[in-house]
């Protein structure tokens, strides 16, 4: 299962470059990375030539540099530091509805989406780790560890709410979840997540069946879990209502989203899980 | 019965069911259907959304009505609904079903029967007594029975080939009291019917039953103007329509087949037709009756007899006539009373014998030359009927003067007399009154027939018995003797006027139609027919089949004669009677019989035979109520939501599969198609099967290896050989059989040897291997031969010998000198080479038969030294060593020579003109 898992994430990644996560803040963390910060700093890739103050050391002056002309120069290097990037998939039983026998579980597609992510940014020398499950690290073991938790055990709920313990401050986050559950929790973890300035993508995974709602006649709803219950004579009739309830909601998640600087996007189990994986790319490449 | 329409109810009482529809309806409206139960993450997102309208989830209107249909489609089905129900007559005492059993009936007499046998039930359930009679029976006392009593009675009923008749005798066995009265008629009036209707009518209520297929009768061929005239009547005169008369008899292989068909169309409006059948001599005598094709009815048959049959006579006179003297020639007056009657042949006997005639003439003839006179004493010995005349020439000879000539009844006088001339004593003579055992007797003698010349008889013993016309003085005027099977005729006056007016006179002609010589042109006369008895040579049935008279009894003239006019009865049943020296026909529709139209007193019941049949729609309506429930039970599912994907596509399929009506298989291959596309893919070579399954499998392996050797070395591609059960498969699809003879093999029976010749001519080979070749030297016989000569005994073998030194067979493809098989011993033997087959010079053989050898017959178990199993490896050991197995590659050789010589005949005999050839092309 975790092999499995990790084989089919690894061939989704490597259809991909490696993601280069761009770090806003230099100060947080510390370790060298591959990437440079676009800022002299220490890393092995050569940034500039300055001209050399008073107060450098003598030994970083680039002689041969110097030797061309009057003045001393310094040769500078870009620095180069690693992003840390949390994830979290919601693992509730909402997450295990599939709304046709061929199509697997919404769960099954945000795990794949979240370790093939990892994939991509472990590769690209990024740290990752799980929320509230495994602290962000880098090397290719981090890749094994993520595969394990991933495919562990099931929430007990009905609907996720987004674990932000293990996050790093400014780092980056992901949440997988199909996001049907009361908002607030949502809201909440948004808002803790902006105040340690982590910014990040909301994926919303729906099962084309939620976005269809092809019901008819007299049907009695319930939730995954059992929790929640609903009745209706004209499932049909209710079709209308549903999906607009259902905009509704992606628009107030998108409005959350932009409001703290964070990205929105919805996925579909029908759709291929390529597409999802280019747009979460693109978006923790983004915010420039 | 309760009826709406033409349907009625059997438990009328369960259509009240139908009043509790309404409440079903508006039960089933008011039960929406089950909720299905589903989870569903978006259930967070319904939370508080309300029905628009809590009461549209109802069943819906379509699915109401579809239900009601079903339930009111069981309650119809269950209160018995029945199409066309038979209303029973409620009748009550007696009943009486007549049927008319005349030949007419037979077209349609397991209607009639089946008829009568519903009356019959019918009345059984009403607690009726019933009496069944027939009116073609003999008039019998009519005995009112329980039902039951006739059922079985009923099946066994077959009508008579003849109508009813003697109405009179029947009246007074009608019992006294009321019955009533089924009629099934044949629909066509005939003597006395009328009397019986209203008898019926006055006894109590008559229901006539009539059946509607139409009645046709043949009337009997008759010769007109050089053809044979079929004509044919129908009962009522309807719209045009065309019938096909047959003519079966003999082919001269003596088997029953059409010989003649002719199309006689009726107009409109007519009830008689007629056709010509313009058929050669050599055919019109084969024909022995006349048909209505396709129609089963002794009506729609004419026997014929020998008013139609035209005898060939041949003619002979004593040489070329002299020009311009035809009222002199002897054969003037013959030629002039036979050419109507009569085919003629006028030709020497050694031209006309071959031609196989009736009778032939001799006019005046004395002498015949020594083989003329054998073969007309040899035909005569096989039932000809040799007529001679006196003349000139034969009271001139000495033929029979004094030993009795084989074709001469009586010794004659020399010179015999003449009468009434100028140089004699008396009158002419005039004929004696013809003696009783005469076949002339009853003929009536013109006073103006005189003798005036004639040969006269020697006064033998036996000359008073064989006398059959004598002139008053008692003078012999023509003898008879017979000679075998055949007799010979002497008039002793000549052919021609110049003795006698015998030939001028009408009495010349009976005479001649007595002796057989002429036919009757016409039907016969009563006087023709009686004082005879006349013994039934071929009897009819109804349905127009022929059976073999047996031992019925011969029938006297009289009666023959009024049955001639009045047409067959039980005491005359139709068929063919034969008389003394003719055949006469009594057909069941003679030349006048009209069919005329049976009219019924207005008080009867007339209905037709083809009732509409009852057919009860119970199964039909359960049936439908059940397509209905399924269709509802979908129809539920599908309004539930439950009925998606795969779910639909099976569902769909199961109605269609209900629904769709069993497909039924292509038709069927007949039964040896199999066999025969098998055994004609290919060349297939051939073996009988023993029986003994150790010498079938050594057969089958044999050809197998044959045919191995055949693929490598030859064009020859035979495919894998087939066993052949003698008695059951055909053989014409194989072009060689290989035939293993066992010491204990069957004889074939009939059929197969039959199909085994046929094999034979038609250019197959068969070759015989008793096997015994290592223990058969020094010619003894073995069980196999014995076998052998006893299987062969019924195959057409011609004549056979040991193959000969440069028999096609040692060249056909390699070259061989012997032919091995297990054994190298045996003698070969195959057909003889024709007894004119020469060696000519310069050729290394001999110029043989065309024709390849219908059997090669030879005891050295070739199969077994042919054989390989599927590998190619010899199956059994042959000889010792290399020389053993030199003599397997021998083996083989001349199994390829024969299958060669089998497939392309001789055509390597045909080297022997290749100098010829050469020779010719080089000039």
């Amino acid at each position: 299962m975790i092999q499995d898992l990790q084989a089919r994430a690894e061939a989704l990644g490597q259809s991909l470059p490696p993601l280069l996560a761009e770090a806003e803040m230099l100060a947080a963390t510390v370790m060298l990375g591959e990437h440079g910060r676009r800022r002299a700093g220490s890393g092995d890739e050569f940034w500039q030539y300055r001209a050399a103050h008073a107060g450098d050391p003598a030994r970083s002056i680039d002689w041969r540099r110097s030797a061309r002309s009057d003045g001393h120069f310094i040769r500078e290097r870009e620095w180069q530091a690693a992003q840390s990037v949390t994830l979290w998939v919601d693992p509730s039983k909402s997450m295990a509805f599939s709304g046709a026998k061929d199509r697997a579980p919404k769960a099954e597609r945000a795990r794949l989406l979240a370790l093939a992510l990892a994939v991509l940014l472990l590769r690209g020398g990024e740290r990752v780790g799980l929320a509230g499950l495994a602290l962000p690290r880098a090397g290719r073991s981090q890749i094994l560890r993520l595969a394990a938790r991933l495919s562990g055990e099931e929430g007990e709920g009905d609907y996720g709410v987004p674990e932000t313990a293990g996050m790093v401050g400014h780092g980056r986050a992901v949440f997988f979840s199909d996001f049907l559950g009361p908002l607030d929790g949502i809201e909440a973890a948004l808002a803790r997540a902006a105040d340690r300035g982590v910014k990040g993508a909301l994926c919303q995974i729906l099962d084309p069946a939620e976005e269809d709602f092809p019901f008819d006649g007299r049907v009695i709803f319930e939730s995954m879990g059992g929790g929640l219950r609903h009745e209706t004579q004209q499932a049909g009739e209710l079709r209308a209502r549903y999906l607009a309830r259902l905009s509704e909601r992606k628009d107030r998640l998108a409005t959350l989203a932009r409001a703290t600087g964070w990205h929105f996007s919805t996925h579909h189990t029908g759709a291929p899980a390529q597409t999802a994986l280019l747009w979460l790319y693109r978006a923790l490449e983004g915010g420039r | 019965m309760f009826m709406i329409g033409p349907i009625g109810f059997l438990t009328p009482w369960i259509l009240w069911g139908l009043v509790a529809l309404p409440v079903l309806w508006l039960l089933l409206r008011a039960v929406p259907p089950a909720p299905v139960r589903r989870r569903f993450p978006g259930v967070a997102l319904l939370l508080g959304l309300k029905d628009e309208d809590a009461e549209t989830d109802r069943t819906p209107w379509w699915l109401l009505l579809l239900r009601i249909l079903a339930v009111a489609a069981a309650i119809i089905g269950f209160a018995g609904p029945v199409l066309n129900p038979e209303q029973r007559q409620a009748g009550s005492g007696p009943l009486l079903v007549v049927l008319d059993g005349g030949w007419a009936d037979a077209r349609d007499w397991a209607r009639r029967v089946e008829r009568a046998a519903r009356a019959v039930e019918e009345a059984g359930r009403d607690g009726r007594v019933v009496a069944v009679i027939r009116l073609t029976d003999r008039p019998q006392e009519i005995a009112f029975q329980a039902a039951d009593a006739w059922t079985g009675r009923l099946s066994a009923l077959e009508p008579a080939p003849w109508s009813p008749q003697g109405m009179e005798a029947w009246v007074e066995h009608f019992p006294a009291q009321g019955f009533d009265t089924l009629w099934l008629s044949d629909g066509i009036d005939w003597e006395g019917r009328d009397m019986l209707a209203a008898l019926f009518t006055d006894k109590g209520l008559l229901t006539v039953v009539e059946g509607d297929a139409p009645v046709l009768a043949l009337h009997p061929a008759q010769f007109r103007d050089g053809a044979v005239m079929v004509t044919a009547s129908r009962l009522t005169a309807g719209e045009a329509v065309e019938v096909e008369v047959t003519g079966h008899g003999p082919d001269p292989a003596g088997i029953e087949r059409e010989l003649a068909r002719a199309v006689i169309s009726f107009a409109a409006g007519e009830t008689k037709a007629g056709a010509a059948m313009d058929l050669p001599p050599e055919l019109r005598n084969r024909v022995t009756r006349f048909g209505i094709a396709g129609l089963r009815s002794a009506g729609a048959v004419s026997l014929t007899d020998d008013s139609l049959k035209r005898r060939k006579v041949a003619l002979i006179s004593p040489g070329p006539a002299a020009e311009g003297l035809q009222l002199l020639s002897p054969l003037h007056y013959l030629r002039q009373a036979l050419a109507p009657v009569a085919d003629l042949i006028e030709a020497p006997v050694s031209t006309a014998l071959p031609a196989n005639p009736d009778a032939v003439v001799l006019a005046d003839v004395a002498r015949l030359t020594a083989s003329e006179q054998a073969a007309l004493v040899e035909w005569v010995e096989k039932g000809g009927l040799l007529l001679r005349f006196a003349g000139p020439r034969l009271a001139a000879s000495d033929v029979s003067r004094f030993e009795e000539d084989p074709l001469m009844p009586v010794r004659l006088r020399e010179g015999g007399r003449a009468l009434g001339g100028a140089l004699s004593w008396g009158d002419a003579k005039s004929l004696a009154p013809f003696p009783e055992g005469s076949p002339f007797f009853g003929l009536s003698i013109p006073d103006d027939v005189q003798i005036a010349e004639q040969v006269l008889a020697q006064p033998d013993p036996d000359l008073a018995a064989r006398t059959i016309a004598a002139l008053d003085d008692g003078t012999p005027l023509v003898t008879r003797k017979t000679l075998g099977e055949g007799q010979v005729v002497l008039v002793h006056v000549t052919a021609n006027a110049e003795w006698s007016t015998l030939p001028l006179s009408g009495l010349f002609v009976q005479m001649l139609e007595r002796l057989a010589i002429s036919t009757r042109p016409a039907l016969p006369e009563a006087r023709d027919l009686e004082g005879q008895i006349w013994v039934p040579e071929v009897m009819l049935n109804a349905w127009g089949e022929e059976r073999d008279a047996g031992e019925v009894p011969g029938v006297a003239g009289e009666v023959l004669a009024r049955a001639m006019t009045d047409g067959p009865g039980p005491e005359q049943p139709p068929g063919l009677y034969a008389g003394q020296d003719r055949r006469v026909a009594l057909n069941v529709v003679g030349p006048e019989t009209v069919l005329t139209p049976a009219e019924w007193p207005p008080e009867a019941v007339v209905e037709g035979l083809a009732a509409q049949p009852e057919r009860s729609l119970k199964g039909g309506l359960l049936t439908g109520a059940l397509v209905a429930l399924l269709v509802d039970i979908l129809a539920a599912l599908w309004l539930g939501g439950r009925l998606s994907g795969w779910r639909r596509g099976v569902a769909v399929l199961a109605v269609a599969l209900f629904a769709a009506p069993d497909a039924r298989a292509q038709e069927e291959p007949l039964p040896g198609d199999d066999f025969a596309i098998e055994a004609t893919y290919g060349v297939v070579l051939a073996y009988v099967k023993t029986g003994d399954a150790q010498i079938d499998e050594l057969s089958e392996y044999g050809l197998l290896g044959l045919g191995d050797r055949l693929w490598e070395r030859t064009a020859i591609e035979p495919q894998r050989p087939i066993g052949i059960d003698l008695e059951k498969d055909e053989l014409a699809f194989f072009p060689f059989l290989y035939w293993p003879v066992t010491a204990d093999a069957p004889t074939p029976s009939d059929a197969a040897y039959a199909r085994l010749n046929q094999f034979l001519r038609s250019g197959g080979l068969i070759l015989f291997d008793t096997r015994d070749a290592g223990v058969a030297s020094y010619g003894a016989q073995t069980p196999e031969g014995q076998a052998l000569q006893r299987i062969a005994a019924g195959l057409d073998i011609p004549a056979l010998e040991p193959v000969p030194e440069d028999h096609v067979l040692t060249r056909t493809f390699y070259l061989l000198q012997t032919f091995p098989g297990r054994y190298a011993e045996g003698t070969i033997w195959v057909e003889a080479a024709p007894a004119d087959a020469a060696l000519e010079e310069g050729m290394p053989f001999r110029n043989l038969n065309d024709g390849v050898t219908p059997v090669v017959i030879g005891g050295n178990d070739w199969a077994a030294a042919w054989a390989t199993d599927d590998n190619g490896v010899p199956l059994l050991p042959v000889g010792r060593g290399a020389a053993g197995e030199q003599q397997r590659e021998i083996a083989w050789r001349f199994g390829i020579n024969l299958i060669m010589h089998v497939l392309t005949g001789n055509y390597k005999s045909d080297q022997v003109h290749v100098p010829a050839l050469l020779e010719r092309l080089g000039q």
